[in-house]
């Protein structure tokens, strides 16, 4: 056996390294969006509960919501449930979920296991409005002003302190208003 | 004061550590004896003093020291006292303190228990633990020190460590997991001292042996206990996530365990050189690797420690160069001669190696799966999450090709088996599994499912062969307890963990097959039936925790209209950090769990209650247990010290 085999384990050390290396310039949460500042892209899809009702744009523009990317394949999610539902009982902004890529029995199920702080879903099941907003991978939130400009995004789940962030964003709009 | 005597017992640690990782491995490349054991001391004084610098902190803690940072974001003066102590493993810095803690622990222990190794060769091993203990501790006191302090102004209390890690799991989980992350340090030093010094017989693999396996066993435990912790813990019942953290330990697992079985024929039958020192090298980088994934935060996990770059660069060099630098030597120097003994295609070596094959592909799923979003990323292809429906749809039909494997290599005998006398053996154990998984699911479920019957017949094959091949050895034996006797110790280990194996897979099997679980939304007196228990909720009431208020509910479970437990489940609210955390209550018992765990209070006071029927769960750890008691029954082995004795003479 030549000695230039035994140098494969160092050479596939090399290739690893070298991706972690790049790895670490990379914040794994944040991402930019080619969406930030631009109007939510137009959808037509059924709700999650009520399979016979269409669901548009027009049925959350008006006021700032907030539409948090969820499935029930995703543990992260179940994380950040306990968040959403303290966000949603203090009834400071709408949320609005986009069931990504689920299947509809599971994810009811999971509404009603965990608690529901959604006004209403949209069931994307083939992803196509995901792919449309740019979704890498759930959970992922975006806030939207009243006229349905998505104005930020955040990805990965949502925590105590990303939601005083996000309250903050919206302060703002309400003093620039004023 | 307290918290600077730590820090300057920790600099003169790193000063004794940088002299250990220099001096005795040049004595031992010049043969000058005096330098060489200059090896011992410095070992002694290095964990002498990293346990000072540890104590210092665990002071700080248990007196409520806020004026250093790491302590007031970690801990708070309402907690109960043991996790206090718990909470200096709770964060970043704690953690490293452990791992140096850890590590020059396992070097004075070498140290300590290798009377039989030449002079040279403990030299050498400590010495490059020297080296790795020298980058932890200026990791340690570079970037993440636990003992800065704010100053003049300090907080009145501390932060509170987060909720979840209040628990007992944490307080024994971590500790576990880190004896067997830099336990394979202790392989790995053996393997670059084997390297250095040119003498990769089978004695290197001897001395190696029963560290590496003690190392697994304690890595196998903090595995078992890591999921057992997310089960009752975390409230919904799970007990593997494939989250990049628990990733991070399995893969070690799965080189280590490859490692322990290649250790052994390296030892015995001086095969397989060059491929047990590279599973050495492996098994400890892999630990590195883990790390630096949980350190670093290029991944994202629900373990997430606080995550910062420049952190992660350092360990990132330190992975380069321990790895770099062991790899590069391996290229160099390791042995590139054929076996000194031969085998048939039909042998214990062939078996193993197929077995190590198999373990190492896993391992490199594992990695894969948790790698790609990196990957995927570092490239400019976005990002993307890998979920479990790829690392069960890759590492169970592994596994389950390992398993069947794994009951032909113990009627395999080293060298060369005739297959007529490994038919004649397994035949039976063959047959009764097969059948025992027909009926199986058919008496125990309602009717024939073909993953229960898979599942089943393979953990009764993993058992029922060693069982078999156990009995056989009492064939022409004149009496029972003799041969008991004479059977040696790592006979009973390599059973008991074989066993341990089976054990973990029935559980697997049952608890993803026949789990029920329901969410019901419950008013007082409410009544719900579960796999033939009668949960009745009798309403919550309010307590209060030393640092918590919760509210508790009452369930009582009757089976057939007899009260048979009554359950307490909890969701409390603790008081600094103001989370939320939902306490399961569970009835456990061998055959089933019942596990109740409070939802959302609902408006009219009824509440969201889950209630899971858990068959068999208890089995998944009762075999990681198995697991790793078969390790260290091996490591008692007597046949270690008495070899290693009587061979002294000779390699001094």
């Amino acid at each position: 056996m030549p000695r230039l085999l035994l140098f494969i384990p160092l050479l596939l050390f090399f290739v690893l390294a070298f991706f972690l290396w790049k790895g670490l310039s990379i914040d794994p949460r944040e991402l930019p969006s080619a969406l930030i500042d631009k109007p939510f892209p137009e959808f037509t899809l059924a709700s999650l509960q009520q399979p016979e009702r269409q669901l548009s744009k027009q049925d959350f523009i008006g006021q700032p919501v907030l539409v948090n990317v969820w499935a029930t394949w995703c543990p992260s999610c179940r994380q950040e449930h306990e968040q959403l539902l303290m966000t949603a009982q203090a009834d400071e902004i709408p949320i609005i979920g986009l069931n990504y890529k689920d299947e509809r029995d599971m994810a009811l199920q999971w509404l009603q296991q965990l608690g529901n702080p959604y006004q209403f879903n949209i069931y994307d099941e083939q992803g196509m409005l995901g792919l449309n907003l740019g979704v890498y991978g759930a959970p992922e939130t975006y806030l939207l002003d009243a006229q349905g400009i998505v104005r930020h995004r955040h990805v990965g789940v949502l925590t105590t302190q990303d939601w005083q962030e996000l309250k903050q964003i919206i302060k703002g709009w309400g003093s620039a208003k004023n | 004061m307290n918290p600077e005597i730590g820090g300057f017992a920790l600099i003169i640690a790193l000063f004794l550590s940088v002299v250990l990782a220099l001096i005795p491995i040049y004595g031992a490349s010049t043969a000058n004896e005096m330098w060489m054991s200059y090896a011992k001391p410095l070992a002694a004084g290095q964990f002498l003093f990293v346990f000072i610098s540890f104590i210092c902190l665990g002071y700080a803690f248990s007196h409520d020291d806020f004026s250093v940072v790491y302590v007031a974001q970690h801990s708070n003066s309402q907690m109960p006292i043991q996790f206090k102590l718990s909470a200096i493993w709770g964060g970043h810095e704690g953690s490293l303190l452990l791992w140096a803690l850890i590590l020059t622990g396992w070097t004075f222990a070498v140290s300590r228990f290798s009377k039989a190794l030449p002079l040279d060769m403990l030299a050498r091993v400590l010495s490059v633990m020297g080296i790795v203990a020298t980058g932890f501790i200026s990791f340690l006191l570079i970037t993440s020190s636990p003992f800065a302090r704010y100053l003049p102004r300090y907080p009145v209390d501390g932060a509170d460590l987060n909720p979840l890690l209040q628990d007992f799991g944490l307080i024994v989980h971590p500790p576990m997991l880190y004896m067997g992350y830099v336990g394979f340090s202790v392989a790995f030093a053996f393997a670059i001292a084997a390297l250095l010094s040119g003498r990769m017989d089978a004695a290197w693999a001897r001395w190696a042996r029963p560290w590496t396996n003690i190392a697994w066993a304690f890595l196998g435990m903090g595995i078992t206990l890591g999921s057992w912790w997310a089960y009752y813990e975390l409230g919904w019942g799970g007990w593997w996530f494939w989250d990049p953290v628990e990733n991070a330990s399995l893969m070690p697992w799965l080189v280590g365990t490859a490692l322990v079985h290649s250790l052994a024929a390296t030892e015995k039958r001086g095969v397989f050189k060059s491929w047990t020192l590279l599973l050495a090298i492996f098994a400890f980088s892999l630990s590195l690797l883990g790390t630096f994934l949980v350190r670093s935060g290029v991944l994202t996990s629900v373990h997430a420690f606080a995550s910062d770059p420049e952190r992660g660069f350092f360990i990132l060099m330190l992975l380069a160069l321990t790895m770099g630098g062991s790899l590069t030597l391996y290229a160099l120097k390791a042995p590139n001669v054929k076996s000194e003994s031969s085998f048939s295609w039909l042998s214990r070596e062939v078996l193993l190696l197929i077995n190590n094959v198999f373990l190492t592909v896993m391992a490199v799923t594992v990695l894969l799966g948790t790698l790609y979003p990196l990957l995927i990323d570092a490239l400019g292809q976005g990002k993307i999450s890998v979920g479990p429906p790829y690392f069960n749809a890759v590492f169970v039909p592994i596994m389950c090709a390992m398993s069947i494997a794994m009951g032909v290599s113990v009627a395999v005998r080293w060298r060369e088996s005739t297959p007529k006398a490994v038919l004649d053996k397994l035949w039976k154990p063959a047959v009764f599994s097969i059948i025992c998984g027909l009926l199986f699911p058919m008496i125990y479920g309602n009717g024939f499912e073909a993953r229960v019957f898979l599942g089943i017949s393979i953990s009764l094959w993993v058992m029922s062969s060693v069982v078999t091949e156990f009995i056989g050895k009492f064939r022409n034996a004149q009496s029972i307890t003799s041969r008991l006797k004479q059977l040696p110790l790592s006979y009973y280990g390599m059973m008991v963990a074989h066993i341990g194996v089976g054990v973990t897979a029935v559980g697997i099997t049952l608890v993803s097959n026949y789990s029920e679980e329901r969410d019901m939304r419950m008013q007082t007196g409410d009544t719900v039936e579960i796999a033939d228990y009668q949960f009745t909720f009798q309403g919550t009431h309010v307590v209060k925790g030393a640092n918590y208020m919760a509210d508790q509910a009452t369930i009582v479970v009757a089976e057939d209209g007899e009260t048979i437990v009554t359950l307490r489940p909890e969701k409390r609210r603790y008081n600094v950090k103001n989370a939320m955390m939902t306490e399961a209550d569970i009835d456990a018992s061998l055959f089933r769990d019942l596990y109740v765990a409070l939802g959302e209070p609902l408006e009219d006071g009824s509440w969201a209650v889950r209630m899971h029927y858990k068959p068999y769960v208890r089995w998944l750890w009762l075999g990681g247990i198995l697991m790793a008691l078969g390790g260290l029954l091996t490591v008692a082995d007597k046949r270690y010290r008495q070899r290693s004795a009587r061979q002294e003479p000779t390699n001094a």
